[in-house]
């Protein structure tokens, strides 16, 4: 039958079921064909902790939620307009956020007497229009998968497995996705088990006719490609793209790439990543626990690699006293934390920001770090250069603090042409930087680079520096055990001092406002960049002024930044902490800034922060 | 000498010309107690370095916290002084990284086997290629005093007035409990014993452990003697030899032989016969004879302790497997491109 095509501009659609129904999956590559399309897009994983809680329980369901559309878009989507539900926890567990008039296509074999009693439905919803607000769209997906695999080798449990490519199918077809890409990963995933291959295909072809024929659908959805820049593109996840410039800056500096890691939540990606690109020269250690993985980086770093140690939180914790050997050391070292809600274990799945002062201060002494957070999941990559830059030239440990959010949220990104990334060297000291009293050249370990402060970085293998160092403090200069009063007062001011010049390398904020008039900033840093840009964008569409500027350095701050804070009536600072960033804004500025906080584990919806910047505005 | 003697160290480059104990002194002034036994030790390594033929600046001493911990400082080689129990993990990063160095670690009792036990059995278990030297005195010398892992049960030390609680561990024990390719223990004060261990691991490809008995003479002094006094020694002690009968006593009059139920323990050879003793097997793949031995020693009355290597075996160590999977998947896939890594699979075109 012919169907009625209906354009749009955008869609925010949520794939929910259990964890076990592979929604995650169906969501990469309904993204991936989004992305072959052209549209800008932007996307939210939401997984639970457990790898496999109770099939059916509201703990057990995970999430996928994809924002695309024709033109620009930051974020991805604060609520749904499609909520594909395989089951009622998953119905439950998501309603909430679903707008009233919204898509709801419900799995209706799944809603079973003793499924719906699980999750404490006392009658079917379905049936007993408790869903009238929205527009319900009932589909047997497990039982027509069944049925559309019935000839096929597959017991019948593998083949209720493929329900989810059904839905993919019937998805791809509702919005007008390309196959190909799916059939292809279909091909490839299950070369070695042609069975499963063969019946996951039928599942998919099955869904995408079921759409085409069946009357429960009546529209056909297009959404045009989004005008972009020309060239390149491919779509890109946050822990993909840190790995990807952590590559890149290993290539442009010609230093081995070496990760020492232990797995957790949300950063071990970086180290799966990692560990298949070994052909780059990439050496991964995955070590017996957080402080050998740091360990272990250092050891390399000493050596002359590219040394960097990924985790989150917790981790870090667990990091921190050979964080403060490696200030100590001045040895350039990256520590990637993958943020996540704390403390302790807190939310492993879920993204939070509230390790910016742990990345400050988290250490005995005064043992300043450089601190650079990415912005969005292709910047990951940017950031991952960056940082690994200051490490190099300032011979420090340079924190990068990423989130959940942008670990495994995605976007489109214009690939970089490799030859035009921003270059560094190792400028590795090769022979004696002193003259003694007595005419002798000498090595001395601390003698600073007058405009860096950086130290000689000499590694073993260098004829003529041999030199011992080591946690204790030591001698300005000469690099020897010294315990003297002034000497140490010296040594702490010349370590913060050098990471404060770290400054005049990094490029001023810049402060977007579009009017020109703006009396109000908006100021964020890291994940939050999306939802802010989004926020403001509606203020903007309702006549409002607001300027927005985002902090990538973090430590030391950009020089400008002290001026442009004081530029405005007021300074609104959104983070998912209580106000950590507004802390350290307050005790090195004195501006009264506004701190705007939200813990939910969740990103920002940029309506609700349209709102607090629309009460700003509205109170001036 | 030439590099061939140590294979473990055939990536690292030669020393131009003869070495001495004296190019390896550095200018730093010693600081442990007068009387440490790791004065002994520090002597030994010295005269010991130029052995081993390869260029100074290719050798590193990483350590961790504590009196022995210093030691790199006194070394004109490359020296890291670490973190509290670190050291083990540190040397793994450098030692995978570089496989042109010659990387030993400088470790005790309370660093190796309490706050950084977790390490040391990792790095064993591994083999990365690395020499760790384990200074026990068997009591915590830094911190002034209190007992450590090593110290007999019921010690009386500033911590545990009343005696300590804890039982105490067996460092070789624990070490061939975590997979270790090479375990020897040896003596501060037995300069050539210590020398011949020392060569002994620099030749073993893989994670090496000596435990070397180090007396601290200001919080615990004499708690090796009865294996060093003259009148006490040679029965208390036996040397392990590889290939030779385990016969110890000041007239070789005692012997390890294995009982009927399989365990082994020591007799007088005289009465169990010659033929009844057991010959060390250092390269024996099953460590269960080297284990043996390891508990045959009383940690009260340090009774039947053998010193030398316990285990020597050949297993690849894992920096040269990491080095080899990096090699292998470069051929297999070509050496990365990294304009075609940033493009990955699935790319479109805006135009
Ligand atoms: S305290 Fe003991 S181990 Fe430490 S230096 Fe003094 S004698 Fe040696």
């Amino acid at each position: 039958m012919t169907k009625q095509v209906v354009k749009l501009s955008r869609v925010v659609i949520r794939f929910a079921g259990d964890s076990g129904d592979g929604m995650q999956l169906t969501g990469d590559r309904f993204t991936s064909e989004t992305a072959g399309l052209g549209n800008d897009l932007s996307t939210l994983p939401d997984f639970p902790a457990e790898i496999r809680a109770p099939a059916g329980t509201l703990p057990g369901v995970s999430a996928f939620q994809l924002h695309f559309a024709d033109h620009h878009i930051m974020t991805p989507g604060d609520a749904p307009n499609v909520l594909v539900a395989m089951n009622p926890a998953a119905l439950k567990a998501n309603l909430k956020d679903l707008p009233r008039g919204a898509d709801l296509i419900v799995n209706t074999d799944e809603f079973t007497k003793r499924n719906l009693e699980k999750v404490g439905y006392p009658a079917n919803p379905i049936d007993d229009g408790s869903l009238d607000a929205y527009n319900v769209h009932a589909v047997a997906l497990t039982s027509m998968t069944v049925e559309a695999l019935k000839g096929y080798a597959v017991s019948k449990k593998d083949a209720e497995r493929a329900k989810n490519m059904y839905a993919l199918g019937l998805l791809c077809w509702l919005y007008n996705r390309p196959s190909q890409g799916t059939l292809d990963f279909l091909r490839s995933k299950f070369a070695k088990n042609p069975d499963i291959m063969n019946a996951n295909i039928a599942a998919y072809e099955a869904g995408w006719s079921f759409g085409e024929t069946t009357e429960a659908f009546s529209v056909q959805y297009e959404i045009a490609p989004a005008s972009m820049p020309a060239g390149l593109y491919r779509n890109i996840t946050g822990n993909p793209a840190l790995s990807l410039g952590l590559i890149a800056a290993s290539e442009i500096s010609g230093l081995p790439l070496f990760l020492g890691s232990y797995p957790i939540t949300p950063a071990s990606d970086i180290l799966h990543e990692l560990s298949k690109h070994k052909n780059f020269g990439v050496m991964t250690f995955q070590a017996e626990d957080e402080i050998a993985g740091i360990g272990a980086a250092l050891g390399a770093a000493y050596g002359g690699a590219l040394a960097v140690t990924t985790t989150s939180g917790p981790g870090v914790a667990l990091k921190s006293e050979a964080i403060g050997l490696a200030v100590s050391l001045e040895l350039p070292l990256l520590i990637i934390d993958v943020q996540r809600g704390g403390p302790s274990t807190g939310l492993p799945t879920k993204t939070e920001q509230s390790d910016l002062l742990q990345a400050m201060f988290g250490r005995n002494g005064e043992a300043p770090v450089a601190i650079v957070a990415p912005q969005s999941p292709s910047d990951c990559f940017f950031a991952a250069i960056e940082a690994a830059r200051i490490a190099v030239e300032y011979r420090t440990p340079v924190f990068i603090l990423s989130d959940g959010s942008l670990a495994n949220g995605s976007e489109p990104w214009l690939v970089p042409d490799a030859a035009s990334l921003p270059t560094f060297e190792p400028n590795f000291a090769t022979g004696p930087n002193h003259t003694a009293d007595d005419g002798t050249e000498e090595f001395w370990p601390y003698l600073r680079d007058p405009e860096t402060l950086a130290r000689p970085w000499a590694i073993p293998g260098t004829k003529g520096l041999e030199h011992r160092i080591g946690g204790i403090e030591k001698a300005d200069g000469i690099g020897t055990i010294s315990y003297d009063a002034d000497n140490h007062d010296k040594m702490v001011r010349l370590r913060q001092a050098k990471i404060d010049a770290i400054a005049r390398t990094i490029p001023d904020i810049t402060v977007d406002d579009p009017s020109g008039l703006a009396r109000v900033l908006i100021l964020g840093w890291g994940s939050t960049y999306g939802p802010i840009s989004a926020a403001c964008r509606l203020v903007r569409t309702a006549e409002g002024s607001v300027a927005q500027a985002h902090i990538r350095h973090l430590n030391p701050f950009p020089s400008n930044l002290g001026e442009i804070l004081r530029a405005y009536d007021k300074v609104v600072v959104p983070e998912m902490n209580l106000g950590q960033l507004a802390l350290l804004l307050r005790a090195k500025y004195l501006v009264d800034v506004i701190s705007y906080n939200q813990v939910r584990g969740m990103p920002f919806k940029s309506d609700e922060l349209a709102g607090v910047i629309t009460d700003v505005l509205e109170n001036l | 000498m030439t590099t061939n003697t140590f294979p473990a160290l055939s990536l690292v480059p030669k020393a131009d010309g003869p070495q001495t104990a004296k190019d390896f002194k550095s200018d730093q002034e010693v600081r442990w107690c007068p009387g440490c036994g790791d004065y002994a030790i520090l002597s030994a390594v010295q005269s010991f370095l130029p052995d081993l033929g390869v260029a100074r600046e290719n050798i590193v001493f990483v350590s961790g916290i504590g009196c022995s911990s210093r030691f790199p400082y006194y070394l004109d080689t490359f020296g890291l002084h670490s973190i509290h129990g670190r050291a083990p993990a540190i040397a793994t990063g450098l030692a995978s990284s570089r496989p042109d160095l010659s990387v030993w670690v400088i470790t005790g009792d309370g660093d190796a086997l309490s706050i950084g036990g977790n390490h040391l059995i990792h790095a064993l278990r591994r083999n990365v290629n690395l020499k760790i030297l384990l200074f026990n005195n068997r009591i915590y010398g830094l911190t002034k005093g209190q007992y450590s892992p090593t110290s007999e049960q019921g010690k009386i030390t500033k911590s545990t007035p009343e005696g300590s609680l804890d039982y105490s561990f067996n460092p070789v024990s624990l070490a061939l409990g975590a997979e270790a390719t090479f375990v020897a223990r040896t003596i501060d004060s037995d300069r050539k014993h210590l020398t011949e261990v020392l060569t002994a691991a620099a030749a073993h490809e893989g994670t090496a452990l000596i435990e070397i008995y180090q007396n601290c003479n200001i919080f615990n002094d004499g708690a090796w003697d009865p294996l060093k006094d003259s009148d006490t020694r040679d029965d208390a002690m036996m040397r392990l030899v590889h290939g030779q009968p385990i016969r110890f006593g000041k007239d070789m009059q005692f012997g390890v032989t294995r009982a009927a139920d399989g365990h082994i323990e020591v007799v007088e050879v005289s009465s169990a016969g010659e033929g009844a003793i057991i010959r060390h097997d250092a390269h024996a793949k099953d460590p269960g004879l080297a284990f043996a031995l390891s508990r045959l020693a009383n940690p009260r009355t340090l009774q039947n302790t053998p010193i030398g290597v316990f285990r020597d075996v050949q297993r690849p160590s894992y920096d040269r497997l990491l080095r080899e999977q990096v090699a292998s998947v470069t051929e297999k896939k070509g050496k990365g491109d990294l304009q075609s890594l940033l493009n990955g699979n699935d790319t479109w075109n805006v135009s």
